[in-house]
This record gives C-alpha cells, sequence and structure tokens, in this order.
C-alpha cells in the first residue's frame, strides 16, 4: 500500500476486506516513524502497546465489528492523557507523569478501535506557535527541515505531513491547530468551544482550550471528528448537542455558497504569495458556485491583546496546581516548603510558560485586574459579537490561515511579541468559540504551503467540513507530500 | 497605562506565581514584559462602558449533576505519581518547626 496516497476510507476498507491487518499497518507505519525520528514529531512511542492494541483491534474486526476507525493507528498531542502512557504537555514538569487515565478523547477512539500510535511533540503546556519551547527539542518542518512546523500541535501536524500518521489529534487555544496545519500543508479543524471534551486534556486557558483533528483531507477529519465529539458529563463547558455524522454533508454542493470575506484579513503584513494563493482559492471557489461578500470585523486587530490578557490569566490559575507535591517535577535541593515549590516550579518549566505565568499573575493583581482582565472581557464580547453580525451576511468566512508560511527556527525569538502576531487571523475564533479550519491551497515560491482559513457559525461542522471537502475534489494540494517521504512508501 | 517592571514588583509576581527567578531572568523579564505590556495597552483605546464581561463563548450557566458517586477512590494509583510518599502521606519539608 502506498501510504502517501492512501485515505482513511481506504485504509478501512483494506482491514474490513483483510487485505491487511491493523497489526500489520501499525507496524508499518511505526517504521515509517522510526525512519523519520529526526523529524522530532514524537515524544513517546511505545511499538509493544500500540501492537497488543492492534492485536485487539484486529480480534474485533474478525468478529464483524466494523466501526469506521477500528484497527485505524491514530498519533495523538501529548497534551491528552492516555492511560500507561507518558504524558509530558511537552515540559520537564511532567517527565515522568505516566496518565493514570484516559482523556474522554483518548477513550472515544479507544472504544472505536482505533489504535494509539503514539504521542505527539508540541510546544510546552501548548503555549507557543513554532514548538520551539517543548522540552523535547524541535519539530522539524516536513517541506523544509530549517524551518518550524508551526504550533502548538507542530508534532501532530508534521506527522501527518510526512504521512507518519493517517489522522492525529490536536488541540487549539489560539490557533494551535490551525496555523501548524497551513505550515505544514495539511487539513485541521479546531470545532466549536464545547463541541469536544476537555476532560484529560491538560489545561492551559480553560475558556478557550479544545479538542480538534488533522488529517490529509477533510473527509478524514469528518471520521475522525465523527469518533472524538460528543457530549460529556465530566466537562462542564461540554455543548449538549446530539451526536453527529459529520461526514453527511461532505457532497453538498457549493450553488449559492456565500463567502463573507473579512475587510480585516486583507490587509498589510500578509505575504504576497499567500494572498495570491488565497485569492486563486477563493476562484476555484467561485467556479463552484459560491459568491464572495466583504464583511467587518471591526474590533479584530485587538483579539492578540485580548488573547494575551485572557490566556495567561487562565493560564497561571491553571498550572498553579504543579507545585512539586502529588505529581511531576520536583527539584532535589530545598529548604522549607515555599522554596521547594518556587524551585521546582522554575525547573520544571520553560521560559514561555513561565512568562505567561508572570503576565497573569501581573493582569489578575490588584490595581490591575479591572483595566486588564475584565476590559478584556468586554472586548472579548464586542470581538463575538462582530463575528456574529458578519454571519448575518454569509454562511463561512474565508481569508489566509497565516500572514507568512513556515519560519526558520530562531526567526522570532527576541520578542515574544513577535512571535505573538503569527497567530493574528487564528485567535478571534477562540475568543468568539467558533469553529475554524486550515486547508492547503497551494506553495508559495520557496515550496511552502499556504493555508486557507474557513470558520463558520457555531456548530457548523458538518457545513464546514462539506465546503472545504468540495474544494479537495477540484483541486489535489491536500494530496502533495513532501518531497523526503516520496519514495518511502512500504507495502 | 502601566508602569515598566521595576525590580521590586517583579519579586511580588514571582512569589505570588510561586517561581523562582535566576538572574539571568530577571535581566531579560522587564523588557519582554514592556513589549507585552504595550501590547495589551492598547485594549483602552476601547470604550467599554456599557458592554458585559464576556467569560465563555457561550453565556449559560455551568451545569450541576446529582450528588452521586460517579468513580471509585483510587488513591494508591494516584499517589504512585508522587515523587516522595511516607506510609501512603506525601512527604514535604517540615511546615513549622
Amino acid at each position: 500500500m502506498d501510504l502517501n496516497r492512501t485515505s482513511l476510507t481506504a485504509l478501512a476498507q483494506g482491514l474490513r476486506s483483510r487485505e491487511f491487518s491493523s497489526v500489520e499497518l501499525t507496524r508499518t507505519y511505526l517504521e515509517r516513524m522510526a525512519a523519520h525520528s529526526s523529524l522530532g514529531c514524537f515524544i513517546t512511542v511505545d511499538p509493544e502497546r500500540s501492537l497488543l492494541q492492534a492485536k485487539a483491534a484486529d480480534a474485533r474486526l474478525a468478529r464483524g465489528e466494523s466501526t469506521p476507525l477500528m484497527g485505524i493507528p491514530v498519533a495523538h498531542k501529548d497534551i491528552f492523557c492516555a492511560s500507561g502512557w507518558l504524558t509530558t504537555c511537552g515540559s520537564r514538569m511532567l517527565s515522568n507523569f505516566v496518565a493514570p487515565y484516559d482523556a474522554h478523547v483518548i477513550q472515544r477512539f479507544n472504544e472505536a478501535g482505533a489504535v494509539i500510535l503514539g504521542k505527539t511533540n508540541m510546544d510546552e503546556f501548548a503555549m507557543g506557535s513554532s514548538n520551539e519551547t517543548s522540552f523535547y527539542g524541535p519539530v522539524r518542518n516536513p517541506w523544509s527541515t530549517d524551518r518550524v512546523p508551526g504550533g502548538s500541535s507542530g508534532g501532530s501536524a508534521a506527522a501527518v505531513a510526512a504521512r507518519l500518521a493517517p489522522l492525529a489529534t490536536a488541540s487549539d487555544t489560539g490557533g494551535s491547530i490551525r496555523q501548524p496545519a497551513a505550515l505544514c500543508g495539511i487539513t485541521g479543524l479546531k470545532p466549536t468551544y464545547g463541541r469536544v471534551s476537555r476532560y484529560g486534556m491538560i489545561a492551559y486557558a480553560s475558556s478557550l482550550d479544545q479538542g480538534g483533528v488533522m488529517a490529509p483531507s477533510a473527509a478524514d477529519i469528518a471520521l475522525g471528528l465523527t469518533v472524538m465529539a460528543g457530549f460529556d458529563a465530566r466537562d462542564a463547558t461540554s455543548v449538549a448537542c446530539p451526536e453527529e455524522d459529520f461526514t453527511a454533508q461532505l457532497a453538498r454542493p457549493l450553488e449559492g455558497l456565500r463567502i463573507g470575506l473579512p475587510r480585516q484579513y486583507f490587509g498589510e503584513g500578509t505575504s504576497v504569495a499567500v494572498t495570491k494563493r488565497i485569492e486563486e482559492a477563493l476562484e476555484v471557489y467561485e467556479s463552484l458556485g459560491a459568491r464572495r461578500v466583504v464583511v467587518d470585523l471591526p474590533h479584530s486587530d485587538l483579539s492578540v491583546p485580548v488573547y494575551y490578557v485572557l490566556a495567561p490569566a487562565e493560564a497561571s490559575s491553571n498550572l498553579s496546581r504543579y507545585d512539586g507535591v502529588r505529581y511531576g517535577w520536583r527539584a532535589s535541593q530545598y529548604g522549607d516548603l515555599g522554596e521547594m515549590i518556587a524551585r521546582s516550579r522554575a525547573e520544571g518549566f520553560g521560559a514561555e510558560v513561565k512568562r505567561r505565568i508572570l503576565t497573569g499573575t501581573y493582569v489578575l493583581s490588584k490595581g490591575y485586574y479591572d483595566a486588564y482582565y475584565l476590559q478584556a472581557q468586554r472586548v472579548r464580547r464586542l470581538i463575538q459579537q462582530d463575528f456574529l453580525a458578519a454571519f448575518e451576511q454569509c454562511d463561512v468566512l474565508m481569508g489566509p490561515t497565516t500572514p507568512t508560511t513556515a519560519f526558520a527556527f530562531g526567526a522570532k525569538g527576541g520578542d515574544p511579541v513577535e512571535m505573538y502576531l503569527s497567530d493574528i487571523f487564528t485567535i478571534g475564533v477562540n475568543l468568539a468559540g467558533l469553529p475554524g479550519m486550515s486547508i492547503p491551497v497551494g506553495f508559495d515560491e520557496v515550496g511552502l504551503p499556504v493555508g486557507l482559513q474557513i470558520i463558520g457559525p457555531h456548530l457548523s461542522e458538518t457545513r464546514l467540513l462539506g465546503v472545504a471537502h468540495r474544494y479537495q475534489q477540484a483541486t489535489d494540494w491536500h494530496e502533495r507530500v513532501p518531497a523526503l517521504v516520496q519514495g518511502g512508501e512500504r507495502g | 497605562m502601566a508602569d515598566s517592571l521595576d525590580e521590586n514588583t517583579l519579586t511580588v509576581l514571582a512569589r505570588l506565581s510561586g517561581l523562582e527567578l535566576n538572574a539571568l531572568e530577571r535581566a531579560s523579564l522587564p523588557d519582554q514584559f514592556d513589549s507585552i505590556l504595550t501590547l495589551i495597552d492598547r485594549l483602552q483605546e476601547v470604550d467599554t462602558r456599557a458592554i458585559e464581561p464576556l467569560a465563555q463563548a457561550f453565556d449559560h450557566c455551568m451545569r450541576l449533576r446529582e450528588d452521586e458517586v460517579t468513580s471509585q477512590n483510587q488513591r494508591d494509583l494516584f499517589q504512585s505519581l508522587a515523587p516522595e510518599l511516607v506510609d501512603g502521606l506525601y512527604l514535604v519539608p517540615n511546615v513549622m518547626e
């Protein structure tokens, strides 16, 4: 089988028809992962455990059980607790943390018969846009190994791009699915806030964190999301809506689709190549029957400042649980209890995490709470209202996912704000709780992928996936694979 | 609107954050903080007097559940992750002499 060109549906068909077993398929992916370990996509790989799960899936297949993902290997972002698996969240703080339970997402994939291929690398505690903040080293972009893959789900994105996994879970607090999907030339979906349970997904900024999925195509994502989404009473913000088959509208025609183009997403600061590829993608959509409507998101330039008040504030609270007492890193030398905690945290956390904890503590402190924290929450409402008003004029919004293609390692290392601004087009979607996707729409002049962002109203994932799928039927950008894995297929 | 981060403020912030900072961090954080404060100070441009704060994407209240047992005690499993444990108790330095 040619793993560079195999869809999830084809893999599932192959398993059902006994063309190959889950053990064979899992082994093939594990070998491929080992051959490309220099990309740094995975923090933990445990072939024995994976193959045991594959064997169990084969037994279920033999009994005639055939859920769509039965026996399919899936890579999981190391933010999801998986029972018995080292779960580090990219941090030294959790370098010894073997999860004692399954996240809801992991539980759902396990029940569906999917196989855990390994835990993917990520920015520490999901704080970063380049995967450079991981304690376990950087992930390399398979399209150009001297470039970043984006972040924070850089390991998942690079693994899917290099076809080391047919599907990967990820999470998105300010763009952590869509930005790396764009930079790695794959498809990524951040669902509506509350669509996927946060139970067992290590918390960063709880009012924004949302689990999602990455794959080469929208059709594959629809299968993955159907497994992972659903109400969970253990997550107080889980949305109680009926289970959905997200593949249901893949074939829906686009005639009459109104594409909203936010004026603020098409200005200065976006590279010429990105602007061109987005325009070409919009022309494809027009040829499929859609039409353009220009809309306004007047407060969108404030989304980055709002995010960098709210997310650090929530992080400073969420990460206070790491004290070196019950689990996690503990310093080896200390005097009193206070010193033990402060030193364990100083050693366990990296620079970006410390910066955000300090920022969060600052904006929540006496004298600044109203001016920063409450003001940011008020502007957050204005940003959400802008989106809701825009959706009265259009069905979906489109624009670039990122202002530029993948940047070089260290390119944004000096001033933290420069890195923060690389999420300028993605953050608003999290603040408003909307679903958003990134799909590959071509390459820049040096062969780096460009992503188109598609944003929909709350709970419109089924429609969004259809909009993405129709484009992917008319183009083949999502089928392109990086040169370094071409010819590497086995089987 | 915020002042630059002086040595005292940084010391207070570090204490509130439960973080020990080394000399290098103490030297580099003020500049990085200035840059972040310049970014977030832009929020003061907006008149939000009539706007209610939005804490969650959806305004509805958090659900309550029935007060019933849904999972069993797994003390041994959870304590197996502890850095230091004696007789089922988490070991930390003396709090009182």
